[in-house]
């Protein structure tokens, strides 16, 4: 059993690899009808997004709450009026929807008061310290105006940066999040229900579908990794556990937004650090022991053990965020990939018969992978309770002196 | 290195990620309140009742068990018991058949002997009378021979030693 989980996260693993080799591809990337570039329709069908699309055929509106030195900006994105590739044709206040995401107008002339009617957007790319960087612009009246991407918090490294504006909206993937919370809630308490009118009774319906689950978390995860005390903390693996698997679930669910909820740094960012400030706050001193002041060893390979601690005290974290968005998306780029062969091989709509051939080939290609994500979605939720377990297990752990260390 | 430029799922943003800790703390405490405790506590308590029946089931077993063995020992017992009354009665009714043979004995014994009393009384008594009978018979003897003797001396004398000769004979 073990062994197998093993490697189905190191399969899960090389589909990162395999992603890259797809995104290389994105390289041109024209606006508008061109020619099909399946990197760019991957990520922007795993992109985060301020209205939610289902089947391209249905725009739901999501409200929109931005900031920028203008002040506030409360607004519903059916304001964009979005239509083909999530382009809004309309500018409202200064901000413009493209490719299903809010940009903000930062070159002077455009009116930033209103609702205006635009043109288009145009794409192109820039080198920037040697990093080449996305620039979008918006045609309006015949000219070309600059936009600014929304904050981010990855400091430049992964393209982003502070900008102009800041983006509180009620996302695509935050309307995920609550539906499948409000979902995941009602769930249980309806199961909590039936334990509570009849204790004395086998489980059923609900019950009989949870039940091995969270008994899995409790006699697999908390038990094994926490010991005796493992109560408190179940709950809490319990919430990380279903959250995960339920966003991961909610995600592969075809024709219903495929929403990347756990594919996205933000999400797993949150999990990873509130994991690390739980751990580390709940931290004895046989923990912090350990971390700055190996017992047990000469004291040269006491400060080198420290520096090697310290530096994994933030690499925990940053590894849990990282895998579980890596995993899911990657899965859902491997998916639209596969999908993408369609396109390719139709060369993009203008033969039929390779469009065929693609469909033929692209079936079953889709049905694996989708039957390697369902198991990839219910591995990454385990493995980011279990890791979870095990650092708070570390964490409260009480010295035993019997062992040698 | 173009591809990672454009990974927008993997630039964190303030607002997803303020979101998602909201969500995922109000998740958290409205899922492990209402539901998960009352599930764990009810798992747990299901699972102490089902070792608990278990256990009282294994208990009364051996309850039963020595239950039973405790009846076939009492059967086993008044088995015993039972064989021992009946022996204890098999010896009494010998004794008493001995014994009442015994008493009968001697109570026919004693019958006999009294009997045999009463026959020698009862000889006793009748030879008793008999010599009265004869004494008498002898004395009306003597008196008709007196009488007649008074009416010959001769033959009177020759009868009466006839008659002397008689008695002297029985």
């Amino acid at each position: 059993m073990r062994n197998r989980i093993f490697i189905l996260i190191l399969l899960s693993l090389s589909l990162v690899f395999r992603v890259d080799a797809h995104e290389d591809h994105s390289v041109v990337h024209e606006e508008g009808h061109g020619k099909f570039d399946p990197g760019a329709t991957a990520i922007h069908h795993i992109s985060d997004a301020n209205v939610y699309s289902i089947l391209d055929a249905v725009r739901i509106p999501l409200p929109m709450i931005l900031k920028s030195d203008q002040g506030w900006d409360i607004f519903s994105s059916g304001k964009f009026a979005a239509g083909a590739h999530e382009d809004g044709a309309n500018a409202f206040n200064g901000y413009v929807l493209h490719h299903g995401s809010v940009y903000r107008v930062a070159e002077a002339g455009f009116p930033m008061e209103g609702l205006i009617a635009i043109d288009g957007f145009k794409h192109t790319e820039e080198v920037v310290g040697g990093k080449s960087k996305d620039v979008y612009f918006v045609n309006y009246q015949n000219k070309e105006y600059r936009l600014d991407a929304r904050t981010t918090l990855d400091g430049g490294i992964l393209g982003g940066g502070f900008t102009s504006f800041m983006d509180f909206s009620i996302t695509k993937n935050v309307v995920s999040m609550i539906l499948v919370s409000l979902f995941l809630i009602w769930l249980f308490r309806l199961a909590a229900k039936r334990y509570a009118a009849s204790p004395d009774k086998a489980p059923r319906g609900v019950q009989g579908l949870l039940e091995p689950l969270i008994l899995f978390v409790r006699d697999e995860v908390a038990i094994p990794f926490i010991g005796a005390r493992y109560r408190t903390y179940l709950p809490l693996l319990l919430s990380i556990f279903f959250f995960i698997l339920g966003l991961n679930l909610w995600g592969q669910v075809p024709f219903l937004g495929s929403v990347n909820v756990t594919g996205s740094l933000s999400v797993t960012l949150v999990l990873a650090v509130l994991v690390f400030i739980i751990s580390n706050v709940l931290g004895n001193k046989h923990y912090w022991g350990h971390i700055f002041w190996m017992p047990g060893v000469p004291v040269p390979i006491k400060i080198l053990l420290a520096c090697v601690e310290v530096m994994a005290l933030f690499i925990k974290p940053l590894t849990l965020m990282l895998r579980l968005a890596g995993n899911i998306s990657a899965g859902h780029i491997a998916i639209l990939s596969f999908v993408g062969l369609i396109f390719i091989f139709g060369n993009s709509g203008e033969s039929l018969g390779g469009s065929l051939v693609g469909t033929a080939v692209s079936i079953p290609l889709t049905m694996f992978m989708m039957t390697i994500e369902l198991i990839v979605a219910f591995v990454q939720a385990f493995v980011f309770t279990i890791l979870t377990a095990s650092y708070i297990g570390a964490a409260i752990e009480e010295p035993h002196h019997e062992a040698a260390h | 290195m173009i591809s990672l430029v454009t990974f927008t799922p993997f630039q964190p943003t303030p607002g997803l990620a303020i979101w998602s800790l909201l969500i995922f703390l109000i998740f958290w405490y409205l899922v492990a309140k209402f539901a998960f405790k009352p599930i764990a506590e009810a798992l747990e308590k299901r699972e102490e009742d089902i070792q608990s029946a278990m256990d009282t089931a294994k208990t009364t077993r051996e309850e039963m068990a020595n239950m039973k063995a405790e009846n076939e020992k009492l059967l086993a017992e008044a088995r015993e018991e039972r064989s021992k009354i009946i022996q204890e009665a098999k010896e009494i009714k010998n004794q008493m058949i001995t014994e009442a043979k015994e008493k009968a004995k001697e109570e026919a014994n004693k019958i006999v002997a009294n009997a045999m009393t009463e026959i020698e009384n009862q000889k006793r008594a009748a030879f008793a009378e008999v010599k009265n009978e004869i004494g008498v018979m002898a004395l009306s003897i003597a008196e008709k021979v007196i009488k007649k003797e008074l009416q010959g001396d001769a033959n009177q004398e020759a009868f009466v030693n006839t008659l002397v000769k008689d008695i002297h004979l029985n």
